[in-house]
């Protein structure tokens, strides 16, 4: 038992751990950004799940055939944008129930994907190429962290620092977080509010097909049907527990990673735990990271944009 | 000009009842479209898909099978979906009580259990389902959280949980390696209804359960509580309604029926405990419940359609080659056309000219 403990910490104090970690968590990052965006406009997008997983489909299938891993990345990104823009003409266009529409977005989602996917399946791709700078990235222990990851690492850091100063320090994402709170006086002031609420779920669209298309890219570099594996709706429990803050969504993220990697390396040790026992870990750790956040947040002080989920139709 | 959707004055009873048959007629047509695009002739696969399952009896059978708990699990959503309360979690539940009323049939089996085994397991299902429900809802009641997510994260830990019975201490020594349990004994099985065909007595149980909650929803309080605190949830609070009472309820009710299908579906069709005893009942139920307007006879209806595509699906995959994930793809356009068509009840689109528009806001 204390040499399994050992083996562990061991673990956790290594390099290795670290690359775990970030390439679990990017995936994670890259849609919960994009839904944190839709969700501070007042869109709750419950179809994360579709639109990864088409990303996936799409993403791989584009690097197959252009062997290249930006035209890939960049199908992922237009397939999911294409899916939300399914998703923003019922719930803006046509007022529709937006939990309901998501679902039925993740269930088109996962049989779409599979029908593109299915001539890929059992193909490989030359995986996304990691940084090289001579001299940094051969640094012992930071070296590869900081100097040694892909684009797509780099890309959802750069893409949350953005996040954050769009919300926080310009006009638009003034306004954005506007009509996140109270539809009706933006829409009184003269904001457009659906057309915001468009972008924003667009964007929302673009940065979930990218975190799809992460994970046949550079995860695997391969394409397997249904390989998001519920990472979208743990992206959604994430933008809860950030409480739709960017800051917080990082640390969030890399929890979630971290769990993914204990996971992995703890069914590698064979200490007879059920590998089922430890597959089910990061479903398991969703539900109790929501109820203590949900908890310690009460019901009353919620954070949620005040408009989320809720219909807005323009009076004329 | 400008297309711009306009809230009606009354709700449009004609659309009410035309939305899923209009629905159901653009999917056709979309469907269509999609089989051309794959280089099938769109008529054959039509045919293939949705006709000829009608014509052949024991496609017919097959179904009933298929929809028998679709439309369990169906009318048991509804309940939620009227009262505002996402349960999309079916899915777990089914599993669950699948493998609650399992764990008797595996333990009494080769042993000379009466008739006792088979009710007893349709009762440790329901409750197995229910109280799997009840943790999402309790979450929501007592700390507030998300029932959406919390409901759906327990469809992958409900899956790995029966994934690690079959593989483990329920496998049949004797099963060739297979990750099964031993075939149920008769006493643990629902009996056939018709010979030469898979229907059974669930499915008898299944009309009892629509007509069950068809009387819950039009003649009891608690029904009339269900409607009231979906359709006005600050009267509901103002008239003394206990909102958290009704989550638990639905969520209860609706677990119990996911895992009574569960347990009917493994005590039926199939004969044993497996990993895929499911081919996502617990989700196309969510189709079912909103295709059939949150009603049991229209859940009834409905189910029996998506079973229709269900076996069309399997059809066409061996007649036409086209892949199965086809039939998710129908499914998942069906629910967007029935949202969009409701849609239409309450509002409607109107083009107004920009002169119009200028007008008005001049006015």
């Amino acid at each position: 038992m204390l040499n399994a403990l050992g083996q562990i910490l061991g673990l956790i104090f290594s390099v290795n751990f670290i690359l775990t970690v970030i390439t679990a968590s990017t995936p994670l990052l890259l849609a919960a950004s994009g839904e944190l965006v839709a969700e501070r406009s007042g869109v709750l997008n419950l179809g994360v799940e579709g639109m990864m997983i088409m990303g996936a489909a799409c993403g791989f299938a584009g690097a197959y055939l252009s062997e290249s891993t930006i035209i890939g990345a960049i199908c992922g990104i237009l397939a999911g944008a294409a899916m939300a823009a399914i998703f923003a003409f019922l719930t803006l266009g046509l007022a529709v129930n937006q939990v309901a529409t998501g679902l039925a977005l993740t269930i088109l989602g996962t049989g779409l994907s599979g029908l593109i996917g299915a001539g890929f399946v059992g193909q490989r791709i030359v995986p996304a190429a990691q940084l090289h700078l001579p001299g940094l990235t051969e640094l012992p222990v930071v070296g590869r962290i900081l100097f040694g990851q892909d684009a797509f690492v780099y890309l959802s850091f750069a893409l949350i620092v953005g996040i954050w100063l769009f919300l926080y320090r310009t006009r638009s994402g003034l306004v954005l977080r506007a009509v996140g709170d109270n539809h009706a006086s933006a829409h009184a002031l003269g904001y457009p509010v659906l057309k915001i609420r468009l972008l924003a779920v667009l964007f929302g669209g673009g940065c979930a097909g990218l975190a799809g298309a992460f994970l046949p890219l550079a995860y695997t570099p391969f394409f397997i049907p249904g390989m998001t594996a519920g990472r979208g709706w743990i992206a959604l429990a994430l933008v809860v527990f950030a409480s739709w803050r960017p800051g917080r969504l990082v640390a969030g993220a890399y929890l979630f990673g971290a769990v993914t990697f204990l996971q992995l390396s703890v069914q590698g040790l064979g200490l007879g735990i059920p590998p089922q026992l430890m597959s089910s870990l990061p479903y398991l750790a969703t539900i109790v990271v929501l109820v203590l956040i949900s908890r310690t947040r009460g019901t009353a002080g919620s954070a949620a944009p005040a408009s989320l989920g809720v219909v807005f139709v323009p009076d004329r | 000009m400008r297309l711009v959707l306009e809230r009606r004055a009354e709700r449009s009873a004609v659309i009410a009842i035309a939305s899923p048959l209009i629905a159901i007629a653009l999917t056709l047509v979309t469907v269509a479209v999609l089989f051309a695009l794959l280089g099938k002739n769109p008529i054959e696969a039509l045919d293939v898909y949705f006709l000829e399952p009608l014509l052949d009896p024991y496609s017919l059978g097959e179904i009933v099978v298929k929809a028998t708990p679709l439309v369990m699990i169906g009318v048991g959503l509804s309940l939620c979906y009227i009262a505002n309360v996402w349960n999309i979690g079916a899915e777990g539940q089914f599993l669950i009580g699948a493998v609650c009323g399992s764990w008797l049939a595996v333990h009494t089996n080769g042993t000379d259990a009466g008739p006792w085994v088979l009710p007893a397991m349709l009762i440790l299902g329901a409750l197995g389902g229910a109280l799997y429900a009840l943790i999402p809802a309790i979450c929501k009641v007592r700390f507030g959280a998300s029932e959406i997510l919390t409901s759906l994260m327990l469809v992958y830990v409900a899956y790995y949980g029966m994934d690690y019975l079959v593989r483990g201490p329920w496998r049949d020594p004797k099963g060739l390696n297979f990750p099964t349990t031993a075939p149920f004994d008769p006493v643990a099985t629902l009996p056939p209804l018709i010979d030469g065909s898979r229907v059974h007595a669930g499915t008898l149980i299944a009309l009892f359960v629509v007509m069950l909650i068809a009387v819950v929803l039009g003649r009891t309080i608690m029904g009339f509580e269900i409607k009231l605190v979906g359709a006005a949830p600050k009267a509901a609070r103002f008239s003394g309604f206990n909102a958290d009472r009704l989550v638990l309820f639905t969520f209860a009710v609706s677990g119990a029926l996911a895992g009574l299908a569960g347990i009917i579906e493994v005590a039926g069709p199939i004969g044993y405990l497996q990993p895929d005893i499911s081919p996502g009942y617990g989700f196309t139920a969510i189709i079912v419940a909103f295709l059939g307007r949150l009603n049991p006879i229209g859940i009834l209806i409905a189910g029996l359609f998506l079973a229709l595509t269900f076996i069309g699906g399997e059809n066409a995959e061996i007649a036409m080659k086209v892949p199965l994930d086809l039939t998710k793809v129908f499914q998942g356009i069906l629910l967007f056309y029935v949202l969009a068509c409701d849609s239409m009840i309450v509002y409607r689109l109107r083009f107004i000219s920009a002169s119009r528009k200028a007008s008005a806001a001049n006015a």
